[in-house]
């Protein structure tokens, strides 16, 4: 369970294009790290090579080093597919399956990664929609289409799927920015019962949030557009937030641009 | 009516402006609502005319036809309307008919869905471009040049494939042959199935390039391979896609006149050997037979242009019904 990361001098390119430059960061297990930063700083991207879902883009390569534990996820021979099997996701727009029920999404990793009994399968299913504050909810309709529900619902479902195979690591790419604040309100609380189990990453536009859930904060900037995308500096939410050591970092958190 | 030089500052609140004059006239009309409105009503309307019509037509000659036939016309093995008395029966044609188009659609629709899904899955960018061109460009040929092709190309090299499916399959005796020029149903529904696999595959391709990339990426996140991404995100995405594609297939195969007639060797027989000899499908028999026709004849192959109408009518309707069923669940609500 929950593997600590450390990166190091990672650079991600679309194309020709350095989207990311020389970044490097350490990120304890059970914990929540939070990615801020203007539009086009890199943190999707930098999220997304976590996961090795960078290179699923077209152009998209990478060149550094991701350590998970003591595997480099970008060493020779090791499968993206088994990368993913570690590090799940969340997206920014819920995308259940449609064309699956409520239980078959939160099943679809399980049956990837092996045979399962019905039992069995009823057990994990059950277990991960508790884990996603959703049991309540859909219990009464596991065969209606994941697609019904609301978009909230549909996020934490999505988070159900995520956490059935029991990754390392959850990243979440913000996982809020379509949903309402009561919906956004369950998120977050989910997120600080998820740390215990699991290490969670987080990119999110809002601020309030990133110094409601994280333990840590890591600001990105970029110095115009069309220049790569850098970390400035990381450090305890709490002091992020209070007492910066980089101007522009509390230019930003202070509303100052961006 | 000028405004600014009336009242160059404002004009009076009781007064509308011009501009409020010319859309409130332009509400009370809306002509652009109106025509548009006419147009596509009149379009459907036409279409259920049309069909009417047809439908009508194709009825009141079979009648002609039917009450003349001394013969039960759905179990008849024999087509000869002006004998005396008159016998003919749509069995052997209905049979032909529905085998090689079942023929056509087994050997179409998996290559179809593997071609689409290589264009938009597989293939490098490069590749997909021509490859889709060569698709479009199989789509229009005419249908007698594949005739040609099949009697003067295919016919004459099946005969070692027919040699195999005897030697290895003879036993189920569906692919028994007794050596005769292999064609049979079997060749006729090789023809169609390459006549009917351009329009399946882009129909296909279509709808598998419409599957949301959020799909895709929400499966590839959960750590599935390519394969396994196509099988939880993109076909069950496309599948009513796809079951409407194999139906637009259908329809051109069931209806299939030139390529078959020229491919086929047509007898008033039921073999139970695909690769025998005999058979023969409703348009095959009605191009064959047309112009030589009698009244009495032209009515009697009108009737079993009723009965293909039918048909496809049904095939239609059930994969409608196939489709409607797991609408929920189709990808359309999300």
């Amino acid at each position: 369970m929950a593997k600590r990361i450390d990166v190091s001098g990672l650079n991600a390119y679309y194309g020709s294009f350095l989207a990311i430059e020389d970044i490097s960061m350490s990120i304890e297990p059970r914990t929540v790290t939070a990615f801020i930063g203007p539009s086009g700083c890199g943190k999707s991207t930098f999220l997304r090579t976590l996961n090795r879902m960078h290179e699923v883009t077209p152009g998209g390569r990478v060149e550094g080093k991701v350590m998970l534990g003591d595997e480099n996820l970008y060493g020779a021979g090791i499968d993206p597919v088994s990368v993913r099997r570690e590090v799940g996701m969340v997206f920014q727009r819920p995308n259940p399956f449609p064309t699956m029920s409520v239980y078959d999404n939160v099943a679809a990793g399980l049956k990837l990664n092996g045979n399962f009994k019905k039992s069995e399968l009823d057990d994990i299913v059950e277990r991960s929609l508790k884990g996603a504050n959703l049991w309540n909810e859909v219990k009464d309709r596991l065969n209606k289409p994941g697609s019904g529900l609301s978009g909230g619902q549909q996020q934490r479902l999505c988070i159900a799927r995520a956490i059935a195979v029991e990754p390392n690591v959850l990243l979440m790419d913000e996982p809020c920015s379509a949903l309402d604040p009561i919906s956004t309100l369950a998120i977050e609380d989910l997120i600080g019962e998820l740390k215990e189990r699991f290490t969670i990453v987080i990119v999110t536009h809002n601020m309030q949030q990133a110094a409601r859930v994280s333990d840590r904060t890591a600001f990105f900037n970029l110095a115009a557009v069309g220049q790569p995308g850098k970390l400035i500096e990381m450090d305890e939410t709490e002091r992020i937030f209070s007492n910066p050591s980089v101007q522009a970092t509390e230019d930003y958190i202070s509303g100052r641009f961006g | 009516m000028d405004i600014t030089t009336q009242n160059p500052t404002s004009p009076p609140a009781s007064r509308p402006s011009e501009v409020e004059q010319k859309r409130a006239a332009r509400a009370a009309t809306r002509p652009g609502d109106r025509v548009f409105l006419a147009l596509s009503r009149g379009s459907g309307v036409f279409l259920l005319v049309l069909m009417a019509a047809i439908a009508g037509f194709l009825t009141y000659r079979s009648a002609l036809a039917l009450s003349e036939n001394e013969a039960n016309f759905f179990t008849t093995f024999e087509w000869n309307p002006t004998g005396n008395p008159p016998e003919f029966g749509i069995a052997v044609l209905a049979f032909g008919t529905v085998v090689s188009s079942i023929i056509a659609m087994a050997i179409a629709v998996p290559v179809a869905v593997g071609i689409a899904l290589f264009i938009t899955h597989y293939a490098p960018r490069r590749l997909a471009g021509p490859i889709a061109y060569v698709i479009d460009l199989l789509a229009a040929v005419p249908s007698i040049v594949y005739g040609l092709w099949g009697v003067l190309f295919l016919v004459p090299h099946m005969q070692g494939l027919y040699g195999w499916l005897d030697d290895y399959l003879g036993w189920t005796g569906i692919f028994e042959w007794q050596g005769g020029a292999p064609r049979s149903l079997f060749t006729a529904g090789v023809v169609l199935a390459i006549m009917i696999l351009p329009i399946i595959t882009n129909v296909s391709r279509e709808v598998f390039r419409q599957v949301p990339q959020m799909h895709e990426e929400a499966a590839l996140a959960l750590g599935a391979t390519r394969w396994e991404v196509i099988r939880m995100a993109v076909l069950p995405y496309g599948r009513s896609g796809v079951i409407s594609a194999s139906m637009l297939g259908l329809g051109r195969a069931l209806g299939e006149t030139m390529a078959v007639a020229m491919v086929l060797s047509p007898a008033f027989t039921i073999n139970a050997s695909l690769l025998d000899w005999g058979g023969g499908t409703f348009a095959q028999n009605i191009a064959a037979k047309f112009s030589e026709a009698s009244v009495m004849g032209r009515d009697a192959l009108i009737a079993s242009g009723l009965v293909l109408f039918v048909i496809t009518l049904l095939v239609n309707g059930t994969a409608r019904m196939i489709v409607a069923r797991r609408k929920e669940f189709s990808g359309a609500n999300a």
